[in-house]
C-alpha cells in the first residue's frame, strides 16, 4: 500500500480549503466538481466560461505540479479497464443524482453544515468502503 | 457586478489552487484513496487529513463569508436551498460510492489527474462524462 503521508495531506487540505473559500468570496459559488463540470454538459451561454475556466485550471493546477516535483507516475490506478469504465459511469451518474460529490457534499456542504450533504457524505463513504471490503477481501 | 473576464480569471485561479491542492494531497492518487477506503487493509489516514485541513478553513469561511451582502464579484450568492433528505441524493450518493470504491476517483482529482496524460484517466473521465450526459437525458425526458 502507500506510505501515510499527513503533512503534505494537511498541506493539500489547507490549499483545498482556501480554493473553495475564495470560490466562495469571490464568485459567490460552491466549488463543487461533479456539479461544476456536470453543468458544462447541459448548460448555454455566459455560465459555460466560468465553469470551463475553472475546469481548465484544476488541471493546470495539477500540471504545475507535476512539473515541479516530476511525480507523473504518483497517480496508480490499481482497477481493470472495466471496472474503470463501469466506475466512471456510476460515479458521473451517481454524483449528478445525489447533487454533489467529494468536494460540493463532503468539503463545501459539510462546511455548512447541511444535513442533506452530511448524509450524502456518510453514504458515499460508508458504501466506498463497503466496496472497496467486497472487491479486495471478500471476493 | 465585475465583468465577466474578470469572474471567468477568478474561477480558473480557484480552479488552479484547487488541482494544486489535490496534487500536493496526494489524492490524486487512487491507490492512495483506496488505501483510505480499505479500513480493513493496511489502513492509510492520510485523507482525513486532507478532510480535516480543508475543512479547517472551509468551515470558518462558510460561517462567515455568506453574512457579507454579496460576493467580490456577483450580485448575489449561488447557495443550495434544498432541505430535505430524499431518494436521489441517497441513492445518487450511494451509486457514487461504488464508483469510487471500484476506481479509487472521485470528480475532482480525475479531472485534475488529466494532466498526466494517462490513458486509464482519460477513459476513467470518459466515462464519468457519459454517466453525467445520461443523467441529464434521462432527468431532461423525465422533466
Amino acid at each position: 500500500m502507500e506510505d501515510f503521508t499527513p503533512i503534505s495531506g494537511f498541506v493539500g487540505g489547507l490549499l483545498i480549503g482556501l480554493a473553495v473559500t475564495l470560490m466562495l468570496l469571490l464568485n459567490g459559488r460552491i466549488a463543487g466538481i461533479s456539479g461544476i463540470v456536470g453543468g458544462l454538459l447541459t448548460l448555454r451561454g455566459r455560465d459555460i466560461h466560468w465553469r470551463a475556466a475553472f475546469v481548465a485550471g484544476l488541471v493546470l493546477g495539477a500540471l504545475a505540479y507535476i512539473a515541479t516535483a516530476g511525480e507523473t507516475g504518483s497517480v496508480r490506478v490499481l482497477a481493470s479497464l472495466p471496472a474503470v469504465l463501469v466506475g466512471g459511469l456510476l460515479v458521473g451518474f451517481g454524483t449528478r443524482l445525489g447533487s454533489g460529490c467529494t468536494s460540493g457534499h463532503g468539503l463545501c456542504g459539510m462546511a455548512r453544515f447541511s444535513k442533506r450533504s452530511i448524509a450524502a457524505t456518510a453514504t458515499f463513504f460508508g458504501v466506498a468502503m463497503i466496496t472497496v471490503y467486497l472487491t479486495h477481501h471478500a471476493l | 457586478m465585475a465583468s465577466g473576464a474578470v469572474r471567468t480569471l477568478s474561477a480558473m485561479f480557484c480552479g488552479l489552487v484547487f488541482g494544486l491542492g489535490l496534487a500536493i494531497s496526494g489524492m490524486m492518487n487512487p491507490a492512495k484513496v483506496i488505501g483510505f477506503l480499505d479500513v480493513a487493509g493496511d489502513w492509510d489516514p492520510t485523507l482525513a487529513f486532507v478532510m480535516g485541513g480543508a475543512l479547517l478553513v472551509a468551515v470558518p469561511a462558510f460561517r462567515f463569508i455568506p453574512k457579507r451582502p454579496r460576493p467580490v464579484l456577483e450580485d448575489d450568492f449561488s447557495l443550495p436551498t434544498k432541505k430535505t433528505l430524499d431518494a436521489p441524493l441517497l441513492g445518487g450518493s450511494a451509486l457514487f460510492g461504488i464508483g469510487w470504491g471500484l476506481v479509487g476517483f472521485c470528480p475532482g482529482p480525475a479531472v485534475a489527474a488529466l494532466g498526466t496524460g494517462l490513458p486509464v484517466v482519460l477513459a476513467f473521465v470518459a466515462a464519468m462524462l457519459s454517466g453525467m450526459a445520461l443523467y441529464s437525458w434521462l432527468s431532461g425526458k423525465a422533466g
